[in-house]
């Protein structure tokens, strides 16, 4: 099972839960189970073209995946899928 | 450059940075030397100007336009009670002075913006920026960029904190990248809680913004490996810390391979912030509508009316009653086209000052003459 991160601001979405489980062989597939395991989370990870949202960074391990195969990297057992979102402090 | 001297008090007061040896006089003597701008004197700006000044940077800019609240002193902690009221500027330099007499601290009491930054940040070789909102993280960014300055960063929120250090040139004459690189667009007004909204833990800008100083003093003195092409995260709260690599963008706006930004811009517009008027409401006919509907152009198409009207007809608008457009912010982007309607236009209009001064909105369009005017058009053709 690959592991996703979830950052702060996304935990109100997961009802606290700082890290979700699935055995999705993509990023985007990965993605997308954990919006359909946390419905009110679709919205902040995808437009609504489906595309994962361009304020998001998405990283496996310490790697960017928009230098590996994007959305389509893959995925393998123990893999750490990280969200970064951008923050920017007291008055956003 | 003269080489920088130091009184017997000073040799003394810096003698634990001294009896180091990677740093020693000579890295006391950049220290000295070194032009440090600090935007923002909040949660960041606390531990980061103390250090600073601490540490003897010569000459330390502090910049800040708001005064001190009581709500700031849970993290805020270069401020005390008496300070409430005072410039935040003001304040910070006499706690400065206070803790370190032997350095220059020059105060900008304005709110940096595209008219002033390249003239204030010229004047210093770094900047360490710890601002607290999105057009003014992109602001700072730009601005080192053009002047080619290293911008050390950090931000935080609630229990997570960012670091890192951009636009910085190693010996070798390579530069990393800068903030566009890592998120090129800000996220939508109203999709990502503020501090203010959202909360932060007080000793979080203490530890995130120590981390922030470190590398400041890490990249005046040359010591060690800066972290340059690198973002450091922080989770407060389970106590993870990650460090995942930073690319330059060859679709970078400012620097890739076909800049277009050559100058600072309207940040506020381009985080989708444009305050605007009543009289700036900007409208979309049915016919530039219909046109809009027959192009490529992405928009998002909204319909404010009740549960009955859209149930008896509509033109397939993402449905949020008037009522519920605060509620159902999330739900609007601000990154491309949006045209909001009503049945002949008021509504629509209403929801779109709400928008607009609430939230910041400037892409939203009020179909003039609503779905009524729609439907004639239609019909007619």
């Amino acid at each position: 099972m690959a592991k996703i991160i979830i950052p702060t601001p996304l935990r109100k979405f997961t009802g606290n839960q700082a890290s979700f489980e699935t055995n999705s062989e993509t990023v985007y597939d990965a993605m997308e189970a954990l919006a359909a395991a946390f419905p009110e989370i679709q919205k902040h990870l995808f437009d609504d073209q489906s595309q994962i949202r361009n304020f998001l960074r998405i990283y496996l391990g310490d790697e960017d995946i928009n230098v590996l195969d994007k959305e389509k990297t893959s995925l393998k057992a123990d893999d750490v899928l990280s969200i970064i979102p951008a923050i920017a402090g007291g008055k956003n | 450059m003269a080489q920088e001297t130091f009184s017997k008090e000073e040799l003394s007061r810096y003698s634990r940075h001294l009896i180091i040896p990677e740093f020693n006089i000579e890295g006391q003597r950049k220290l000295k030397a070194a032009k440090v701008l600090v935007v923002g004197t909040g949660g960041l700006g606390a531990p980061l100007l103390q250090y600073l000044a601490a540490a003897g940077v010569g000459t330390i800019g502090v910049l800040d336009f708001d005064v001190v609240e009581d709500s700031n002193l849970q993290r805020q902690v270069l401020f005390s009670t008496d300070d409430i009221g005072k410039p935040k500027v003001l304040a910070a330099k006499e706690r400065l002075e206070g803790l370190n007499p032997y350095i220059n601290i020059v105060t900008h009491n304005v709110r940096l913006s595209s008219e002033n930054a390249l003239d204030i940040v010229k004047d210093y070789d770094l900047v360490a920026d710890g601002t607290d909102n999105f057009p003014t993280r992109y602001l700072v960014n730009d601005a080192c960029v053009l002047l080619g300055k290293t911008n050390v960063y950090a931000s935080i929120y609630r229990f997570d904190g960012q670091v890192s250090v951009f636009n910085y040139k190693n010996e070798d004459g390579v530069l990393g990248p800068n903030y566009r690189d890592l998120f090129p667009s800000p996220p939508p007004p109203g999709l990502v809680p503020s501090c203010a909204e959202g909360g932060v833990l007080g000793v979080l800008p203490g530890i995130v913004g120590s981390l922030q100083a470190n590398e400041v003093i890490k990249v005046i003195t040359g010591i060690g490996e800066p972290l340059v092409g690198r973002l450091f995260l922080f989770d407060a709260i389970n106590f993870e810390t990650r460090t995942v690599k930073v690319h330059r963008d060859e679709n970078n706006p400012l620097n890739g391979k076909n800049p277009t930004i050559t100058e600072l811009i309207d940040y506020q517009e381009f985080c989708g912030m444009k305050q605007s008027t009543e009289d700036d409401i900007k409208a979309i006919s049915v016919q530039e509508f219909v046109e809009l509907q027959k192009s490529t152009e992405p928009f998002q198409l909204i319909d404010v009316r009740e549960d009955f009207e859209y149930e008896i007809a509509n033109i397939e608008g993402l449905h949020i009653p008037l009522a519920d457009v605060e509620e159902e912010v999330d739900q609007i982007v601000s990154d491309r086209k949006v045209v909001i309607h009503c049945k002949s236009g008021g509504r629509s209009k209403k929801a779109i000052e709400l928008l607009e001064k609430e939230f910041g909105f400037s892409n939203l369009y009020n179909l003039t003459g609503g779905v009524d005017a729609y439907f004639d058009e239609v019909d007619a053709n």
